[in-house]
């Protein structure tokens, strides 16, 4: 019953972010209209207030489908499953089962040692990270919906089809031996029963979370955005990361595999390279590259994989990434 | 009664532990508490994610960081079984 009044407030004070930007705008700082600056303030104060609130929604929402899945549910539905349909569940499960990146090892050793094959746990490993709300919530408050059904259609074809390369190259004797030397033939998961006040108190405590640890590189991301709308013109330069030079999308994914940042971090980036006019799909594929695949992932994972078996990993991950990147171009 | 908090140091195991020395206090109850932080040991027992908490060899547990309270509560129980 409160969630519906709740819902209900959000919805009123959502649709009236437009008109209250332009009264703050110009009833409130008289900003002369028509201005650069107008122009910056309007976007800001527009933009800001709006994607916070999708994210607050949709990190609660999202929070509170978390709550029907846990990795051990995941892990059985997975176990002993065929390699396609393996993958394509894998890849759709790493987008709603509950994951941190510290637990990437236990998850990977419970896994293999317990029946899902490696290549699907590939297809978990990658789509996990990659396709995550906080990326789609600000994909599709600063581009559109279309977007952001976009980069969520191809992140989890990239997962799909990593995994189950990694499958078909049978790389199984790169895994470090003493992961099989783990006893995980019973798996010790406390399988709770939540009840619906238990879903709702996760799906804030995710609000309370992420948002907490994310909200300053929305509000510097929309901020930079604001600053580029309002004083940089339209096409101001199809430099080396424009539509027409070819290697730009392969060169920009290399660029992003060493670097880290949380999917709202990248967004500042995100904004000041398309104003400098890059092209959307590549800016896209640089921000898979660097959410999907980092430095710190590797080290973690050099416990558990041979060094063979990360290059390939990173390769295989990066080559889809690089054909997504001139997707996106061709169609955006 | 042994608490170990398992877990390799990222920010949510670190407040796993900081709850856990607070349902220590709060419960009044003698517990040492233990982190287990080599991925070799973690996996001794089992967990699919961490930070996860054990209870005198039980996993209580994993993946999210409960109050507290709740920990305190499970403290309880366990002195009950004795």
């Amino acid at each position: 019953m409160l969630i519906a009044i709740g819902l209900i407030i959000w919805w009123i004070i959502y649709h009236n972010i437009g008109p209250f930007a332009l009264w703050v705008t110009y009833g409130l700082f008289r900003v002369p209209v028509k201005s650069p600056l107008a122009s910056s303030v309007e976007f800001f104060i527009f933009e800001a207030p709006k994607v916070m609130m999708l994210l607050a929604l949709v990190v609660f929402g999202v929070g509170i489908v978390r709550s029907f899945f846990t990795p051990e549910r995941t892990r059985r539905v997975l176990a002993g499953k065929r390699e396609s349909v393996g993958n394509a569940m894998a890849a759709l499960l790493g987008t709603v089962t509950p994951f941190c990146s510290c637990s990437a090892i236990p998850l990977f050793i419970g896994f293999v040692t317990t029946g899902v094959p490696l290549g699907v746990t590939f297809s978990f490993l990658i789509s996990a990270p990659m396709v995550n709300e906080i990326a789609l919530v600000l994909l599709f408050g600063l581009f559109g919906w279309r977007v952001a059904a976009l980069y969520f259609g191809t992140g989890l074809m990239i997962a799909f089809a990593s995994g189950w390369v990694i499958g078909r190259l049978r790389l199984e004797k790169y895994i470090e031996d003493w992961v099989y030397q783990t006893q995980m033939d019973a798996v010790n998961a406390p399988d709770e029963k939540l009840s619906w006040m238990d879903r709702i108190q996760f799906g804030w405590n995710a609000v309370k979370e992420i948002v907490g640890k994310v909200w300053i590189y929305v509000l510097l991301g929309i901020a930079v955005g604001a600053g580029i709308h309002g004083y940089v013109p339209e096409n101001f330069m199809a430099s080396i990361m424009g539509k027409g030079v070819w290697w730009s999308v392969p060169v920009a994914v290399i660029l992003g595999i060493p670097m880290y940042s949380n999917a709202a971090g990248i967004i500042p980036v995100v904004q000041a390279l398309l104003g400098k006019g890059a092209a959307l799909g590549t800016v896209l594929a640089f921000m898979m590259s660097v959410i999907g695949l980092s430095l710190p992932e590797t080290i973690i994972l050099r416990k558990v994989l041979k060094p063979k078996l990360i290059f390939i990993f990173i390769g295989v991950v990066a080559v889809g990434i690089i054909l997504v990147g001139y997707l996106f171009n061709m169609v955006l | 009664m042994e608490i170990k908090v398992l877990g390799t140091g990222c920010s949510r195991c670190k407040k796993l532990y900081e709850e856990a020395e607070k349902a220590i206090r709060q419960s009044g109850i003698n517990a040492s508490l233990i982190k287990v932080d080599r991925i070799e040991d973690i996996m001794a027992y089992k967990v699919l994610s961490t930070p996860a908490l054990v209870i005198n060899g039980e996993v209580k547990c994993a993946g999210k960081i409960p109050s507290a309270s709740e920990i305190a509560g499970w403290l309880r129980s366990a002195r009950e079984k004795g």
